[in-house]
């Protein structure tokens, strides 16, 4: 094994030469800042409803909207909810637990207005991956001050995370796939119904 | 590649014309998407800009690069493997499966996997590799190859995949060849997998060095699943998909979705680095994948197909690939940069005739996100399988002498003119003369009585 | 203006009327067209089917030739992008500094008809009078190589008379191609079945394109199958004069 890698390090250092050229990156695209993306929640709620998630006044009535009374919760996130049965994902759900659950509601970590992203970064509003997978609905709480305009924006944000390792999920509407002759289908894998409410 | 090469299968390709509708329309709709989606994107040209610039500075530092990132990776609990080649590669893959004695492991779609040839390495050595991805469920459970990088089973119709999955994953059931229920069979076939499969294998989009992050681009949630179930996770990564900083990210997630599916966001990518306790899976395999890239590396001018981040945008603009589809090309690689990377990847004399499966039309390099020069590299790769590929005496290398020899003089120019309108000489058997090729679809142009510089003389 | 005209070796041979009608369309707006007969091939054809380095003394011999000229003008937008975009790498690959600097010098000064019209000479109405049903077929190396943009259009535009009806899927490539029209035939004709089909769908009586190359191939087959369309070098509607 150290033979592949001496051998393949040996090979591209033959194949650049003694001195390849190192190239500058022009950065003249829109960077971190620099988007006016005008209101941020309004052109977030308009584009993430362009990708088929629904976009709900907030948890309560999202759930009562779905006829939901017994919902998983990332175990970082605090929500008030009478009439609902909250079940926290602690200590961790089998995914036998979360399906006989009727979904999952989490926070974010930061939300894209441009793209109409949700970010999660497995922290504890987040929540552990395979939670917002393995059911069926997803309800996601959007604070206004996690929108930020556009992708560089959010990549920026996510540079702790990164670099402490914890494991990123971006989210732009319910799964899909166009692979039978070109029609969009939603829903194969993953949750199939989406819902985001955006808080102050 | 087959006797006769890209010109005979092509021809072949041409006359199925199912494969001909769902190609063509496939790669219009794409193409018209690709445009809105694009359009919005005030700084476009600037982030090919910086998106070619990404690459090239990453490939121009890749052992620093490849050492950041084993060791961030290895950091983090993840374990780091070489290949040389496909065959090391698949051992690789099939040791790890081996070591924990698992007969089965689901796929998430990676060309690089299909490049090396993983899935039938893997039969081979007692391990079933389950496809999860719709397209590659149904390529898989049909037998078939894929045609197009990005929807591979374009060229099979609901009906096709009814019968199919009626006969395997749905058989005894009632199914419509509704889109929908197709889905929602593959759906509840594959959740049982997701759920049960100890070991995935998945490819990368991008390898982050700085980070140790390995990214994942996909629209259904089957890679998702394969990434964040199973205990034992291993992906196989071509050298080239390594990327210096983690701020990189923020032109490449710019320019795949837009190019690839036409949205301004795919539906899912997943980062991860290494093992995480309690989050995903308990044992994580880097293979880190050679087979040819550092020869593509050595061709100052062929090594910028590394660039590539299989958008497939090039193949849904060229004229020609919207015409003959995938197999035509006989690669993993299909399309223009198919036919750039293919002979580079595999050797020129195994691909010689796919540098000039192309009218050098440009449509390519006009949409590729990272400023592929295609074109260049076509021509410039015309020029190797010329020198390094063909005999002095190939009829064709000595008419190209002959003619240049002409070119060379004005004398021998004009009477080369003088003897071509009497149908004679080499200007009149230059390959567009009167040449089978062209005579049996096109009538040919008389040569004049008088040539311009006659007129000119006179005048 | 003094222009040296690059007629290439395929309209001197072939389609001489080309170039009989750029001589007369410059004269007529009172330029003095001047034709250095050492010319012969600008190499495209050598230099695209791999065959660079046979290409090499045929840019030098290019650059002796009009190397002293205040402007060139060619009626072909291929051999126009051979010059500005593979004359520099034929230079690098035959390692000779010299013929790079050559190159650069006179690379600014080669101008495809269209660019010298509008942009040095400042005309788009050139006096042309042409009373047909005409449609215009964008060729890819004027369209990709040398953005010569809506030049094209702006000039048939104000021909007197004209029909000028847009050719649908216009940027589609004709499958011409050079060579590729005779290595791969049967694509190349798939992708020109489609162009005709879009030519004969605007009921133009005349296609019209910059490029005598793609011309001959779309024209070659619109008389093999009796179209009743025929076609016509940009150059020659807009030296007509009815």
């Amino acid at each position: 094994m150290t033979d592949a890698r001496a051998a393949v390090l040996g090979r591209i250092r033959a194949a650049l030469g003694p001195a390849p050229a190192v190239p500058e990156i022009p950065r003249e695209y829109r960077g971190p800042g620099m988007d006016d993306a005008g209101d941020l929640p309004d052109r977030f709620i308009a584009r993430v409803s362009d990708y088929r998630a629904t976009v709900q006044e907030s948890v309560a009535a999202a759930l009562a909207a779905r006829g939901f009374a017994r919902i998983a919760c990332a175990p970082g996130l605090d929500l008030d909810l009478p009439g609902v049965e909250l079940v926290r994902d602690d200590p961790p759900l089998s995914a036998d637990a979360l399906l006989a659950l009727d979904g999952i509601v989490t926070g974010c970590a930061v939300a894209v207005a441009e793209t109409g992203t949700l970010v999660l970064d497995a922290s504890p509003p987040c929540g552990r991956r395979a939670l917002t997978l393995i059911p069926d609905y997803h309800l996601c709480v959007v604070r206004a001050d996690q929108i930020v305009a556009g992708v560089p924006d959010a990549i920026a944000s996510l540079d702790a995370a990164a670099r402490a390792g914890r494991p990123i999920t971006m989210i732009s509407g319910p799964s899909a796939t166009s692979d039978i002759e070109l029609e969009r289908v939603e829903g194969v894998h993953g949750p199939r119904t989406l819902d985001v409410v955006v808080v102050a | 590649m087959s006797r006769g090469g890209f010109p005979a299968a092509a021809r072949a390709a041409l006359g199925d014309t199912q494969m001909r509708r769902n190609v063509g329309a496939a790669t219009r709709t794409i193409r018209a998407k690709r445009a809105g989606v694009v359009s919005e994107l005030k700084d476009w040209e600037a982030l090919r800009d910086a998106g070619a610039a990404i690459k090239a500075r990453a490939l121009a530092t890749l052992p620093e690069q490849l050492e950041r990132l084993e060791a961030a990776v290895s950091a983090a609990g993840g374990v780091v493997h070489w290949a040389r080649d496909a065959a090391e590669a698949n051992a690789i893959v099939a040791g790890v499966a081996h070591a924990h004695d698992f007969r089965e492991a689901i796929k998430v779609k990676s060309l690089a996997t299909d490049e090396i040839g993983l899935n039938a390495a893997l039969a081979h050595a007692g391990v079933e590799a389950i496809e999860t991805d719709l397209a590659e469920l149904i390529v898989q459970l049909a037998g078939d190859r894929p045609s197009h990088i990005l929807v591979p089973a374009i060229h099979r119709n609901r009906e096709e995949i009814r019968a199919l999955f009626a006969r395997t994953i749905a058989a005894g059931e009632k199914l419509s060849s509704d889109p929908p229920a197709l889905a929602e069979a593959a759906r509840r076939h594959l959740r049982a997998k997701f759920l049960s499969v100890p070991m995935a294998i998945s490819g990368a989009n991008f390898g982050v060095a700085e980070t140790g992050t390995i990214c994942v681009v996909e629209s259904e949630g089957n890679g998702r699943f394969c990434i964040t179930v199973p205990e034992v996770l291993v992906t196989v990564m071509g050298i080239e998909k390594v990327l210096a900083q983690w701020r990189d990210l923020e032109v490449m997630l710019q320019l795949l979705p837009r190019s690839s599916t036409g949205e301004r966001m795919n539906p899912y990518t997943s980062l991860w680095t290494g093992v995480r306790s309690g989050d995903g899976p308990k044992e994580f395999h880097l293979v880190l994948l050679d087979n040819g890239r550092t020869d593509v590396l050595a061709d100052e001018i062929g090594r910028q197909a590394l660039h590539c981040i299989r958008c497939s945008a090039c193949l849904n603009a060229c004229p020609v690939y919207s015409r003959t589809g995938g197999h035509a090309y006989e690669s993993v690689y299909p399309g223009p940069i198919g036919a750039i990377l293919t002979p580079q990847l595999r050797g020129l004399d195994d691909a010689p005739t796919l540098p000039w499966a192309s009218s050098l039309c440009g449509a390519c390099y006009e949409v590729c996100p990272v400023k592929i020069d295609i074109p260049s590299v076509l021509v410039h790769l015309r020029g190797r399988v010329v020198r390094e590929e063909t005999s002095r005496l190939d009829p064709e290398a000595v008419a190209m002498r002959t003619v240049g020899r002409i070119f060379a003089s004005q004398t021998r120019y004009e009477r080369a003119q003088r003897l071509a309108r009497a149908g004679r000489g080499p200007l009149a058997r230059l390959p567009v003369g009167p040449l089978r090729g062209w005579t049996a679809m096109r009538d040919l142009p008389e040569v004049p009585a008088q040539s311009f510089r006659d007129w000119w003389r006179t005048r | 203006m003094r222009i040296a005209l690059f007629i290439t070796c395929f309209n001197d041979t072939l389609f001489p009327g080309t170039g009989r009608a750029v001589v007369e369309l410059l004269e007529r707006l009172g330029h003095e067209v001047v034709f250095p007969d050492a010319q012969t091939c600008c190499g495209q054809m050598h230099a695209n089917t791999g065959y660079q380095l046979e290409a090499v003394p045929l840019a030098r011999r290019f650059v002796r030739v009009f190397g002293d000229a205040d402007v060139v003008v060619s009626p072909s937008g291929s051999c126009v992008a051979m010059v500005r975009d593979q004359y520099p790498r034929l230079a690098e690959l035959a390692e000779d500094p010299g013929l790079a600097r050559a190159v650069d010098a006179l690379v600014p000064r080669v101008l495809e008809l269209t660019e010298l019209l509008v942009d040095r000479l400042g005309a788009e109405d050139v006096g042309a009078v042409f009373p047909h049903r005409v449609t215009y077929h964008p060729t890819c190396h004027s369209l990709r190589l040398l953005g010569v943009g809506d030049r094209p259009l702006r000039l048939l535009r104000a021909v007197r008379g004209i029909d000028l009806v847009d050719l649908p899927d216009a940027q589609e490539c004709c499958g011409f191609g050079g060579t590729f029209a005779v290595k791969n035939a049967d694509v190349s004709m798939a992708m020109l079945s489609d162009k005709l089909r879009h030519v004969t769908a605007t009921g133009a009586e005349v296609c019209v394109a910059g490029d005598n190359s793609c011309l001959m191939h779309m024209g070659g087959a619109l008389r093999r199958q009796r179209a009743g369309v025929r076609v016509m070098h940009l150059a020659e509607v807009l030296a007509a004069t009815g």
